[in-house]
């Protein structure tokens, strides 16, 4: 595939306002130094691919903007305002969903459950407050029928779903509930052709309305297929960012992996990676 | 934007799903295996006790205990769910009956005062285990363990403090008497409906006319309710959804944005304040409060719980599960003595219904779970 693809991208003018913004963050965990002052910033209806290699620090990254990491160093704005997550919760609230690269599903219960983990829909108040099974159950099947998967019922154990289908709740449950920001950790690392186009397109879906995207992938086609701009993660410092049309695939792939050793592969495997 | 592929229109029902019967159904509820422990155990009495164990006054004869001990086995089959334990819930029983001795006793408070410092107490030291065991990382098991020492020993030595020497603290029941708010948490509850059903002659009575079982006793008013509540929330509020989660994985929980920590400590407290509602029912009924109140009663507690189909692992199981299960070990303690049987049988018993539990719990969870 070449850099066209059949996506709108969003038209995001240089000097959009971000929603959020990530200045010089720096993780430690102990003596281990995953990120090393990283800035990142995502604007209204753009879809902001993060790439590297594996243990890059993406991850670790994206979990400290949707509050499950503080961060050792470095500031986190939402709207020009300073934020101090101290938990997903607080993320949520300010509007950022993540679909985790372990996707933080709970295989005992059921899909309806954990779609709305944490965000149950309640109906009756005082004493009677409870949820709203019904509407919850009905969502659900929507939310997935969107992303082209028929559940076989929302009471089914989340456990018994296959790999791609339970990417996909994970998914759909963050398109339902990313009013702003949507970050996606990896998310068509198992789903089929049809369900990945689905994701591709839902991405732009949301974009179109506004939502800040953030897209990790080690699939060059895919990020190309959907980006506006590409940053580059290595050992836990940004090689910097391209916008889209700046950088040719090839570029961008060599990037990736961290430079020259793939260029040596490439040779032997006939360009075929 | 190019066409997305639409999935084409469904039929209503998916062709993948076998029609699933009833009992294929029942299978994934995790009350299952003690509802049937009931009717296992029933129909053993049925057969081998004498006939009285299930006349009303027999069957009353083994609730009260079973209500004693499933109070305190929904509390922990709650905090099972949850994924943790508490090991000192026995101790706790010993250690607020003495606080609530020492209150109405010592301290002479009226129960409108007693009661809810007693609830405040063991709320308090359940927040504390609950504390520990999230900022810690530690397991609950070993944690709650210490505990269970620490609140036997300040029971032995309060009481000692309170009675001036003494393991035993007397005198509740004069200090209660008369309160107002003693009817709800000792005694019979509708009395006149007994009298009157005497009356009748649809109870049995005594030859003066009394009904042989003056009442229902309130601890099992309070058990059917408890277990109505507990299973309200699990099933149909998302204060249900959070407990369930925390406990299925904590870590995906609250990266879902579940408030775990809260979620734990709230459980510990609740589980606590089982503990301590069973010791002022128990120490109003038998007007003292001695140290060794409550003993084994946590492992008792849990075994309710897992018999009601609590997995050791947490994010699963039901209350009513655990009611049933306490129920069980009611049927089993003193359905022993109506029959020929040697009454240290008790333990092999429910050994053996322990591990058939745990047996067929894990079965279940492997069929919920598909295998995995
Ligand atoms: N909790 C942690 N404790 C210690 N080290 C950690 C922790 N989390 C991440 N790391 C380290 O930080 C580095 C970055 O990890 P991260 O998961 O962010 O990589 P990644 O870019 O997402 O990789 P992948 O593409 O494989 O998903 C790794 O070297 C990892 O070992
Ligand atoms: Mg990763």
């Amino acid at each position: 595939m070449t850099q066209d693809s059949k996506f709108h991208h969003g038209d995001v003018s240089t000097d959009a306002k971000p929603i959020i913004e990530m200045i010089d963050i720096e993780k430690h965990f102990g003596n281990i130094i995953a990120l090393a002052g990283v800035s990142f910033d995502v604007k209204p209806g753009e879809c902001h691919c993060l790439l590297g290699d594996n243990g890059a620090g993406k991850s670790t990254f994206i979990k400290t903007m949707s509050g499950v990491h503080k961060p050792t160093h470095g500031t986190i704005t939402i709207d020009g305002k300073p934020m101090n997550f101290s938990s997903p919760r607080d993320a949520m609230e300010a509007g950022i969903a993540t679909v985790f690269q372990d996707l933080a599903m709970i295989p005992l219960m059921s899909v309806t459950r954990n779609f709305f983990m944490g965000r149950e829909p309640t109906i009756g108040r005082g004493p009677t407050k409870r949820m709203d099974v019904q509407k919850m159950n009905e969502t659900v099947v929507e939310e997935m029928r969107k992303m082209g998967i028929n559940l076989r019922g929302p009471d089914q154990a989340v456990g018994t779903l296959s790999g791609g289908e339970r990417q996909t709740v994970a998914i759909a449950r963050a398109v339902y509930f990313g009013a702003r920001v949507l970050i996606l950790d990896e998310p068509t690392s198992a789903l089929g052709v049809r369900q990945t186009s689905n994701v591709l397109a839902t991405i732009d879906r949301v974009r179109k309305q506004g939502v800040g995207v953030v897209f990790i992938s080690h699939n060059v086609r895919h990020a190309l297929a959907v980006g506006d701009r590409f940053t580059v993660l290595n050992r836990g410092k940004t090689l910097g960012t391209a916008k889209r049309g700046e950088i040719t695939p090839e570029a961008l792939q060599d990037l990736m992996a961290g430079g020259q050793e793939l260029a040596q592969l490439e040779g032997s495997l006939e360009g075929t990676v | 934007m190019a066409e997305v592929v639409q999935p084409a229109i469904q039929a209503a029902k998916d062709e993948r799903l076998k029609k699933e019967g009833l009992g294929a159904r029942l299978m994934k509820r995790p009350e299952l295996g003690a509802i049937a422990g009931v009717i296992l155990v029933t129909t053993f009495f049925l057969i081998t006790a004498d006939s009285a164990m299930f006349t009303l006054s027999g069957i009353m004869n083994f609730m009260t205990p079973a209500a004693q001990l499933g109070i305190l086995a929904i509390g922990a089959a709650m905090l099972m769910i949850g994924g943790e334990f508490d090991l000192s819930i026995g101790s706790m029983v010993a250690f607020a009956g003495l606080i609530f001795g020492a209150a109405t006793v010592t301290l002479g408070l009226p129960l409108i005062f007693a009661i809810p410092l007693t609830m405040i107490v063991a709320a308090m030291i359940g927040a504390v285990n609950g504390s520990i065991v999230l900022r810690t990382g530690l397991p609950s098991f070993i944690v709650t363990l210490a505990f269970l020492f620490v609140l036997r020993g300040a029971s032995l030595v309060g009481l000692k403090i309170a009675s001036g020497g003494s393991t035993q603290l007397r005198g509740v029941r004069d200090a209660v008497e008369g309160d107002w708010l003693a009817p709800l948490f000792s005694g019979d509850a509708f009395g006149p409906l007994f009298v009157w059903l005497a009356e009748a002659g649809v109870i049995e009575t005594f030859n003066n006319g009394a009904p042989k079982v003056p009442g229902i006793p309130v601890e099992i008013l309070w058990f059917a309710f408890l277990a109505l509540v507990a299973t309200y929330v699990l099933l149909r509020t998302p204060a249900g959804n959070w407990i369930f989660a925390a406990g299925g994985d904590s870590n995906a929980a609250s990266n879902s944005g579940v408030p775990v920590r809260k979620v734990k400590v709230s459980l510990f407290m609740l589980t606590a304040m089982c503990g301590a509602l069973v010791a002022i029912i128990t120490v109003m009924d038998s007007g003292s409060t001695d140290a060794r109140r409550g003993f084994m009663k946590e492992f008792e507690a849990i075994i309710a719980a897992v018999i009601g189909g609590c997995l050791l692992t947490g994010g699963y199981g039901s209350a009513i599960g655990a009611f049933f299960g306490a129920i069980i070990f009611g049927m089993v303690t003193i359905g022993l003595t109506y029959t020929d049987f040697d009454q240290d049988w008790f333990q092999i018993f429910l050994g053996g219904m322990l591990l058939i539990a745990v047996l067929f719990n894990n079965f279940i969870r492997k069929r919920v779970t598909g295998e995995r």
